[in-house]
């Protein structure tokens, strides 16, 4: 019964039998959009296109412009290559996705619900910290202690040292904030709180029913963000126990030359994002305007 | 605060608060101070206690790093201020610095008029609307890592696509990897070709909050669209802007993925540094000369730019549109 869908950026924009006017599309407009499309795609084309040749095709000139028929043998060269460990990263890179998305998505919305709808002393203080902090490239700031901390706590080259410094995520509570500002009215916390439901049931019967698109949003954003990221995980993992990304670096660094077995390795990293993106498209877009004008 | 903004009715309606509590004015109070004082504590203590171990305590670390020498021994001596005075007098710091700027540069203003461009055409009247929205949004789906080696071949020197096309019009094969600029530019592409689309998507929906009534009485007193385009939009736009150059100041001055995947996986940035950002120079320094202190202070001056590079543009932004 719940759709996921996220209120502003799915409302119906104009009014019905409005003159069209200055909105309708020119044919300007329209190429515009047209060659955007084309310009988006091509690199992932291109990328199908490489993957399922073979090394010679890939150096000619003119370059092939349609795929052929290698893809399953590259593939299989990817899968099978000592050095890229390319399952054990795509394993670990849904791990961490996914432990990440869960815990933040969590400890945002226990944030958000209490800075949108309780009362509490420093609570906008806090709450501006973390808008002040949001601004601060933290990860790449701290870098050089927070790779020390992973070294006492022996935690190098294990999963661990990737997962929990991505917990912290400003942005999260900063959009279940306004999400639930928006999506929980205030007299239905304060009825729910005559009819003396604690602070924690409130939160799972009231907040959390109402929030979900919020929480939705959040989560493939988050899911996005921490499959792709390179740096942090370049440094605490090791080529033998890599992400995703981690690993395509590898067959990068050793295999300069070789395009057909580094594009297979690619085009297999994204697929699980572009399948995410086609299932959620409406929601990561509606998400994502809808941060954009409240920010 | 000015956080509310209206957006949209809430999607589903509420769950009836569960009736069987009875009324609390019993002797339970250390639980009714627990529910009514601590509660809201406890609901933001998670988010806190992250910050504080993987945020705030790595900034200060940084910071106290930074006054002392590291070297491959393990020696450990303080040098006060020497490694910022260093860095200042350091050939191969500046070189990072421009790197990273150059770059930024040449990546941001050309993506925030096509972003403006786009956003415009994505704002008017057609159909298959959310194929056309997902359609630009695409790139963003693509892990930075993977759109690198797509371009870096792209832009190969014997058998890339680009140098194939250059060859149409008579240009001699460039060589995009060892040249300073080219490669600035290379990188730049990649960028933009990441960024551009989403930038529209986030100018699309600050435009849709600008009041209808406005075009239309310009319509009235005659404005062709283009004026109406400088005219309205752009400076109504402004909030957005500053929003979205902050975030890619934040975001190019921090480059670090695209350069480095672009030199096969190197933080060292080409042969001759010529692509190194400030990131990938840290990251050289920290740990592959395992410098501590001298990338940590690196890492305070790189924040230092930030700080710099979002004051001037956010100046620059407000400008925009005239001081009305």
């Amino acid at each position: 019964m719940t759709t996921l869908s996220a209120p502003a950026g799915t409302r119906r924009r104009r009014t019905k039998g409005q003159p069209a006017g200055i909105w309708t599309a020119t044919p300007f407009t329209k190429i515009v959009l047209a060659v955007t499309i084309v310009i988006s795609a091509f690199p992932l084309y291109w990328m199908i296109v490489i993957a399922s040749r073979t090394n010679g095709d890939a150096t000619d000139v003119p370059p092939p412009f349609l795929p052929g028929g290698n893809l399953g043998e590259n593939i299989q060269r990817v899968l099978s290559n000592p050095d890229a460990h390319y399952m054990t990263g795509l394993t670990n890179s849904l791990i961490i996705a996914v432990a990440v998305t869960a815990s933040v998505v969590l400890i945002s919305t226990f944030a958000g619900f209490a800075f949108a709808r309780l009362r509490f002393k420093g609570g906008k203080i806090l709450l501006l910290l973390v808008l002040v902090t949001m601004m601060v490239p933290l990860q790449q700031m701290g870098i050089v202690p927070l790779y020390r901390v992973m070294v006492s706590l022996g935690w190098v080259g294990s999963i661990k040292a990737v997962i929990m410094p991505y917990l912290l995520n400003g942005f999260g509570v900063f959009l279940m904030t306004q999400y639930t500002d928006q999506a929980v009215p205030n007299e239905l916390v304060e009825a729910a709180r005559v009819d003396g439901a604690s602070t924690l049931r409130i939160w799972f019967n009231v907040v959390l029913p109402a929030v979900r698109p919020g929480m939705a949003v959040l989560g493939i954003n988050t899911f996005m963000l921490t499959w792709n990221d390179f740096m942090w995980p370049l440094l605490v993992l090791t080529p033998d126990n890599p992400t995703v990304q981690v690993a395509i670096n590898s067959l990068n660094a050793k295999y300069g030359t070789d395009y057909v077995l580094i594009f297979s390795g690619t085009l297999m990293s994204i697929l699980p994002l572009i399948v995410v993106f086609i299932a959620f498209g409406r929601q990561i877009i509606g998400g994502l305007m809808e941060g954009a004008v409240k920010a | 605060m000015s956080l509310h903004v209206d957006a949209g009715q809430p999607t589903r309606a509420p769950v009836p608060p569960d009736r069987r509590h009875v009324r609390r004015n019993s002797p339970r109070s250390f639980r009714t101070w627990l529910d009514l004082k601590a509660a809201p504590y406890l609901l933001v203590s998670p988010y806190y206690l992250l910050f504080l171990l993987f945020g705030l305590f790595p900034l200060g670390f940084t910071l106290y790093y930074a006054f002392f020498t590291y070297d491959l021994t393990g020696t450990v001596e303080w040098t006060g201020v020497g490694n910022f005075t260093g860095l200042l007098s350091d050939s191969a710091f500046w070189k990072a610095v421009v790197n990273t700027l150059g770059m930024f540069a040449i990546a941001t203003v050309p993506q925030m008029l096509l972003a403006l461009l786009l956003a415009d055409a994505l704002n008017k009247r057609f159909k298959g609307q959310l194929f056309v929205r997902m359609g630009v949004l695409l790139p963003l789906v693509t892990s930075v890592v993977a759109v690198a080696v797509v371009f870096t071949q792209l832009y190969g020197r014997d058998w890339g696509l680009i140098n194939w096309v250059l060859s149409w019009f008579g240009a001699d094969p460039v060589s995009w990897k060892t040249e300073r600029i080219p490669s600035w530019l290379a990188i730049a592409t990649m960028i933009d070709w990441r960024w551009t689309g989403y930038n529209a998507i986030i100018f699309l929906a600050g435009m849709q909050t600008i009041p209808r009534d406005l075009y239309e009485a310009a319509s009235i007193d005659g404005a062709s669209r283009r004026r109406q385009f400088w005219q309205i939009t752009v400076p109504m736009l402004r909030p957005t802007m500053i929003f979205v150059v902050l975030n890619s100041t934040i975001g190019g001055l921090t480059l670090f993925a695209e350069p480095t995947t672009f030199y096969n996986g190197n933080v060292h940035g080409g042969t001759d540094s010529q692509f190194q950002t400030v990131s990938m120079f840290i990251f050289e320094q920290g740990f592959r000369e395992f410098d501590y202190g001298y990338a940590s202070a690196a890492a305070w001056l790189l924040f230092l730019l930030i700080l710099i590079g979002s004051l001037i543009n956010f100046l620059l932004v407000r400008r925009i549109g005239g001081n009305k």
